[in-house]
Parts: C-alpha cells; sequence; structure tokens
C-alpha cells in the first residue's frame, strides 16, 4: 500500500521526533491523506487515554513527608555542646537586636505618621487662611454653625460658649483628613485666626496622642486631644496661651 | 564532628529531586505494581540519589539522572529481578524499523472508555515494554531522555516503543472484540 511507508512513522511524527524535514512533508501528506489523517487522529487520542490511564498513583502526604526529611538537611543533629552554648548566645543577641530595632522602628514609624497628619492639619489651615471665602457657613453663633454640619459629617460635636473669652466664631466649612469627613471651624483672636478641626478618631491613624502640645514649623502651634471618641486639632499663628486657652473651651474645662 | 553537614548540597539536591516526587512515585508503582516496594523503592532512589548528588553534573539531564537510578534499584531488587526474568526480553532491532500496522486503532480507540481496561492491559505488558511506555506517553520524555534513562542506543528507544505500543493494542484488540 502506498501509505504503509508513512504509517511505519506515524508515530514517530505523533511523538514529535521525525527530523524537520521530514516532519513537513508528513505534515503535507496526513492533510492530504484522508485515511492516515484518520489513522493519527485515533492514535493521538490513544496516546491521550494511555497518559491519563497512567497517572494513576499518588503517594500518600505521610510518605511525602517521610522523604522529604529523609533529604532536608539536618545540620542541628550534629551540633556539639560548645555549639550550642554558642548558637544560645547568638540567639539572644539576635533578639535583643530584633527588639531594639522593633522599638526604633515603631517608634520611627509612628513618629512618621504623626508627622504627616500634623502637616496636613497646618496645610488645611493655611488653605483656610489663603481662601477668598475661608468659611462656607458664616456665622458667629455656635447654634446657626452647628447644625450646618449635620448631614454633612456622621458624628456631633458640642461647640463652646465664647462670652468674654476674646474669642470670635468666624463660621465652619468641611475638611478630609485621610479621607476622614470632618468639621473646620475658625476663630478670631486678637486678628488671628485659630483654626479647630473635629475628627473621628477611629477613622484617623493611630499613635496622634492623647493630649499633646506640638510647637509647629512655619510659626504655627498647636495642640491635640482625643476625647469622646473624636479627634480635635487646634492650630494656628498666635501665642501658646491662646491655643491652649481655646482648647480648653474645647475640653469644656 | 563539627557543623560540617553538606547542608548547600542538600538543600540543591531537595530544591531538585522534590518536584519529581509525585511522577517518580507514580513510575514506581507501575513497575513493582505494590504501594508498599512502591515507597520503598523511591525511598532507596532518593537516598542513593542523595549520596550520589555530588557525582551528578549540573547542566545535565536531572530526572533521566533520577529516573536511571530508580530504575536501576528496581531492576537489581527482588521484584524486579522476578520481573525481568519471567518475561523474555523480545529480540532488540536498532534503528527505526517500525511494525506496520494494517488495522487501524480506531476500532480500539471506539470502545476505548475504559480506563480501568487500558490499566490493566498496561500492568499486563513484560516491564521493559511497560516502563518504556510510561516514560513515553506520561512522562512525556523524548526520545533522547529515554534513552539515557533506560540507558539504551536511541534506535532501540524507537523499535522497543513501536513492539510495545503494537503489544499494547494486540492485547486490546480481542478484549474490546469480546465485549
Amino acid at each position: 500500500m502506498v501509505c504503509d511507508s508513512w504509517k511505519a512513522k506515524l508515530d514517530t511524527y505523533l511523538d514529535g521526533e521525525l527530523p524537520e524535514q521530514e516532519l513537513r512533508a508528513f505534515d503535507a501528506h496526513v492533510r492530504g491523506c484522508a485515511p492516515c489523517a484518520a489513522d493519527a487522529l485515533a492514535r493521538v487520542q490513544i496516546k491521550r487515554a494511555i497518559q491519563v490511564a497512567g497517572k494513576r498513583f499518588t503517594p500518600s502526604a505521610e510518605f511525602r513527608k517521610k522523604v522529604r526529611q529523609s533529604v532536608a538537611p539536618t545540620p542541628q543533629r550534629r551540633l556539639r555542646p560548645g555549639w550550642i552554648f554558642t548558637s544560645a548566645l547568638a540567639l539572644v543577641f539576635v533578639a535583643a537586636a530584633l527588639t531594639l530595632t522593633y522599638w526604633a522602628t515603631e517608634s520611627g514609624r509612628d513618629q512618621l505618621i504623626r508627622n504627616q497628619v500634623y502637616s496636613e492639619i497646618a496645610d488645611l489651615h493655611v488653605d483656610s487662611l489663603a481662601s477668598s471665602s475661608p468659611v462656607d457657613v458664616v456665622s458667629a453663633d455656635r447654634h446657626t454653625v452647628k447644625p450646618w454640619f449635620q448631614g454633612k459629617i456622621p458624628f456631633a460635636f458640642d461647640l463652646p460658649e465664647l462670652q468674654n473669652t476674646g474669642f470670635t466664631l468666624l463660621g465652619g466649612r468641611m475638611a478630609y483628613l485621610d479621607q476622614a469627613p470632618g468639621a473646620h471651624l475658625i476663630y478670631d483672636v486678637r486678628k488671628h485666626h485659630i483654626s479647630v478641626f473635629v475628627f473621628q478618631e477611629r477613622l484617623l491613624p493611630a499613635g496622634l496622642g492623647e493630649n499633646s502640645f506640638l510647637p509647629m514649623s512655619l510659626a504655627f502651634r498647636m495642640e491635640t486631644w482625643s476625647q469622646n471618641g473624636l479627634r480635635y486639632f487646634v492650630i494656628g499663628d498666635t501665642g501658646v496661651s491662646e491655643i491652649e486657652s481655646l482648647a480648653k473651651l474645647f475640653k469644656g474645662n | 564532628m563539627g557543623m560540617s553537614g553538606p547542608a548547600p548540597q542538600s538543600d540543591a539536591f531537595e530544591a531538585l529531586a522534590m518536584p519529581l516526587f509525585d511522577q517518580l512515585y507514580n513510575f514506581a508503582h507501575w513497575l513493582t505494581q505494590n504501594r508498599e516496594e512502591a515507597e520503598d523503592l523511591v525511598q532507596e532512589t532518593y537516598t542513593k540519589a542523595l549520596k550520589g548528588f555530588s557525582s551528578f553534573q549540573l547542566g545535565t539531564n536531572f530526572r533521566a539522572w533520577m529516573y536511571r537510578i530508580l530504575r536501576n534499584t528496581f531492576l537489581t531488587s527482588r521484584s524486579g529481578l522476578a520481573a525481568t526474568s519471567t518475561v523474555p526480553l523480545d529480540t532488540e532491532v536498532d534503528g527505526p524499523v517500525l511494525a506496520v500496522e494494517n488495522q487501524t486503532p480506531e476500532a480500539i480507540l471506539m470502545q476505548l472508555s475504559s480506563s480501568q481496561l487500558l490499566q490493566d492491559a498496561i500492568s499486563a505488558l513484560p516491564v521493559h515494554f511497560r516502563e518504556i511506555l510510561l516514560l513515553c506517553e506520561v512522562e512525556e520524555m523524548s526520545y533522547q531522555e529515554i534513552a539515557e534513562t533506560l540507558s539504551i542506543p536511541m534506535g532501540t528507544v524507537m523499535s522497543r516503543l513501536a513492539r510495545a505500543r503494537k503489544t499494547l493494542r494486540d492485547r486490546l484488540r480481542p478484549q474490546f472484540q469480546e465485549g
């Protein structure tokens, strides 16, 4: 038969082991010869069936573990007492170094976060000073300003009574810190503007401090504290006493 | 004795050898036809390979090297000696002298829905046919890799593989005709 010479090499062809030149000739023949094409297809499917049937046995997890342990490096079994002591000492030093590094890293990380937040607060304050309309609700009446925030921020807060304090409420606006919405109130004292920001504590980065007064760069001063789940920031270019006084009013003492 | 353990070499061996674990076990089970013997064979293979890893030349075929160790270990084992002594090895014909089958395998294929039937037929093959068929079809080794693994010439790989396939088909055919 004319196809016998082709069929003798059909399996070799399907194994992908024919030389390049012979492979091209074989391809051309199979494309034009229906019986050889059908035979090739059937043999491919038998190959696949053998492949599936041949993947029959799976080792147990226990056996795999046993073999893995037998080939894994186990230098610790050869340790002498001297090495054990040296290793233990080294471990103590490493642990101490890691602890110190951790503290240093934690401390540094917290400081970095604090600085970022304070810097953003200062930016918000400066932005309002530079704006032609620093407040969205213009009123010296706290009973007007406070309701303006209803429905705009997901929390409520109290505004202090300012009578005989030297502070004047100019109004308020929305502010966002670390994508958390909050209230931005602006007060006047001796022609200086002081901003008070109020945000939900849980939405801000941790480690901002419970009650801290912070001398800021660019002549700003700021005090921040946490009270009843809210985080307050009071910032301005006034003296320390004005910042502290306004903060005390908000704290209610 | 100090800390002179062969850790780096052992690390390299583990990284190379453990990915082959499942397929080596499968091959060992096909050879021994017994779970416990397959486990012993694989364990011994890994132990021997680790011990001789320093002699393995990096850049050469590690898979073929592992299979060769496994197969040689099997051939010298009790079940391996029994398997090769009870089945006479056909006369090997080197070179691409391949069998011509006038019957197409379509008749087999039409009824090849039973994997169990096929597994039984593979199990019943003489060990030298079984191993070469599995290395080619299941492990998808090239003829060159098979030649390295079985330590035989390429021509012998081709002729033995052709005879293994023909034997399998011949053995499947009457079963299908009965069915």
